[in-house]
């Protein structure tokens, strides 16, 4: 293998504790209690050997980071690090003062979530009183005049409302609006049934999207498609260990948040090793970088080198073989297996026996549609997941090596 | 009105020593900036037109392409949003 390049980017989970019960949280099934959080002073740590090891950017996530009293401490160590910090909140708990606080101490953007542009809707959604707090949040964002992006998760009780979420983002003057259709993962692969979007309803708020961005230039609108439905696998996190890092709340270093649920994979601890060592020679964030453990097809296909073989946890989740391709790609040998059925071609085409397997299971799956948050709640007792925030990391990272305007001044100044 | 170009409000021009190169660090996005263009950007203060930034790198850099390659390198990242 090449040298191992450095990675850009580390998504800080600061907590798992969260004021709202959101049942699509990325956050791992098996939450991280508060008592074996990292302190203060090994978050810096971890701060500064990751800008020593090339980190530029962190998220400063959660759970909910306003939870961490000492989240101004934590913010100044990540800039003196050199690392350009991004709070990612719920924004319960953002006052005036508290982010003043912040901004004192070198925060520079904000992302924050929303679920429905509705608030009835969008606290049943977040299982919490939120809404009201959100959008003070928004205005202080706006006044402090940081960067300013808002995060909606899309599943079937918002997917009908992207018009409205869209028009919220721009009434609340997000510079950015990021609509992510869920990635079944953690809580979101447990509350799946609930979650999956009705047939169309991905299709019409994609067009939307779209019409939206045809009238204006801002804010800028990101789309993330869900790959269960594109039929194309995710570049998931820019590639396993070529990028990001994630560091959760106990010092566990996992190359993307959801990857504690892969067996075999005894992930790191900052406090057993140092993060550059983690990064280069660690077992977990060896094991599925590069080519080399990919098998067929992905191994002899040209979008290897674009979608990394897809995502290792759903490959996981819905084969029980990580080293599998990613069933969401419909190269993939299981892609009978993805539990979403392709509805712009259904009513055109008739049904292949793999079509009419993909349809069984979805009808299996839909059985008992109840609150998703319900469930999160009785599997949850100790500790309710956080926010959502793994897509707007791929997508970072995804972008990540895009290189600008070598040709223009490569030579031409010098 | 005069374009007098300077980084959007959502762009930091950073420099990064582990890779020794110039960066545009946006949210979720990284920009890596080659040959001098970081130096270029540092000249976008929103307080010099584009005349003058090119009259400030062609001193700088005598013999350079600057008049040819700099107004075009601005608007491309102005179309891009970066620069406003």
């Amino acid at each position: 293998m090449t040298a191992v390049e450095p990675p850009w980017a580390l998504l800080a989970e600061l907590t798992h504790a969260c004021p709202l019960r959101c049942g699509y949280c990325s956050n791992p099934v098996r939450l991280i209690g508060r008592s074996v959080e990292l302190g203060s002073g090994e978050w810096a740590e971890v701060f500064r050997q990751a800008g020593e090891l090339g980190v530029v950017q962190t998220h400063l996530s959660g759970g909910e980071p306003l939870l961490r009293r000492d989240l101004p401490e934590l913010v100044a160590a990540a800039d003196t690090a050199g690392l350009h910090t991004q709070l990612v909140t719920s924004g319960v708990g953002l006052t005036e003062r508290r982010l003043a606080g912040l901004v004192g101490a070198g925060l520079r953007g904000v992302q924050l979530s929303v679920q429905h542009a509705e608030p009835t809707a969008a606290e049943r959604i977040a299982g919490a009183h939120s809404f009201a707090a959100k959008e003070r949040a928004a205005g202080l964002i706006r006044a402090a005049g940081l960067p300013f992006g808002l995060n909606v998760v899309l599943h079937r009780g918002n997917l009908d409302a992207v018009e409205e979420l869209i028009a919220l983002g721009v009434a609340w003057g997000a510079d950015r609006i990021e609509l992510a259709n869920t990635q079944y993962h953690g809580w979101a692969a447990r509350n799946r049934a609930a979650l999956l979007p009705e047939p169309g309803q991905v299709e019409r708020a994609r067009e939307t999207v779209l019409r939206w961005r045809r009238r204006l230039d801002e804010p800028e609108l990101v789309w993330v498609a869900p790959d269960l439905l594109t039929g194309t696998a995710k570049p998931c996190m820019g590639g396993w260990g070529r990028i990001s890092l994630t560091v959760a709340p106990d010092g566990t270093v996992l190359p993307c948040p959801a990857a504690a649920t892969l067996p075999g994979l005894d992930p790191p601890n900052v406090k057993d090793r140092r993060l550059a060592w983690i990064w280069r020679e660690s077992t977990a964030f060896n094991a599925y970088r590069g080519e080399s453990w990919m098998r067929e097809p992905c191994r002899g296909c040209a979008l290897r080198t674009t979608d990394f073989g897809g995502c290792r946890c759903q490959a996981y989740a819905l084969t029980g073989d990580a080293r599998n391709p990613d069933p969401a790609c419909h190269h993939a040998p299981d892609h009978h297996l993805v539990p979403l059925r392709r509805t712009s071609t259904a009513a055109t085409h008739r049904e292949t026996p793999a079509e009419t397997r993909r349809e069984a299971r979805r009808e299996a799956l839909m059985e008992p549609p109840g609150e998703p948050r319900r469930e999160v709640r009785r599997e949850a007792p100790v500790e309710p997941p956080g926010e959502v925030h793994r897509q707007a990391h791929r997508e970072v990272l995804g972008e990540a090596h895009r290189e600008a305007h070598r040709e223009v001044l490569g030579e031409g100044g010098a | 009105m005069t374009w007098r170009p300077v980084l959007a409000r959502t762009v930091a021009l950073r420099h990064d020593r582990v890779r020794d190169t110039d960066l545009l660090l946006l949210p979720e996005r990284v920009v890596v900036l080659h040959g001098r263009a970081g130096g270029v950007l540092r000249l976008c203060d929103g307080s010099r037109a584009v005349p003058e930034i090119v009259a400030v790198l062609s001193a700088a850099f005598p013999g350079a392409p600057v008049a040819a390659e700099v107004p075009e390198f601005l608007s491309a990242l102005r179309k891009e949003g970066w620069l406003r």
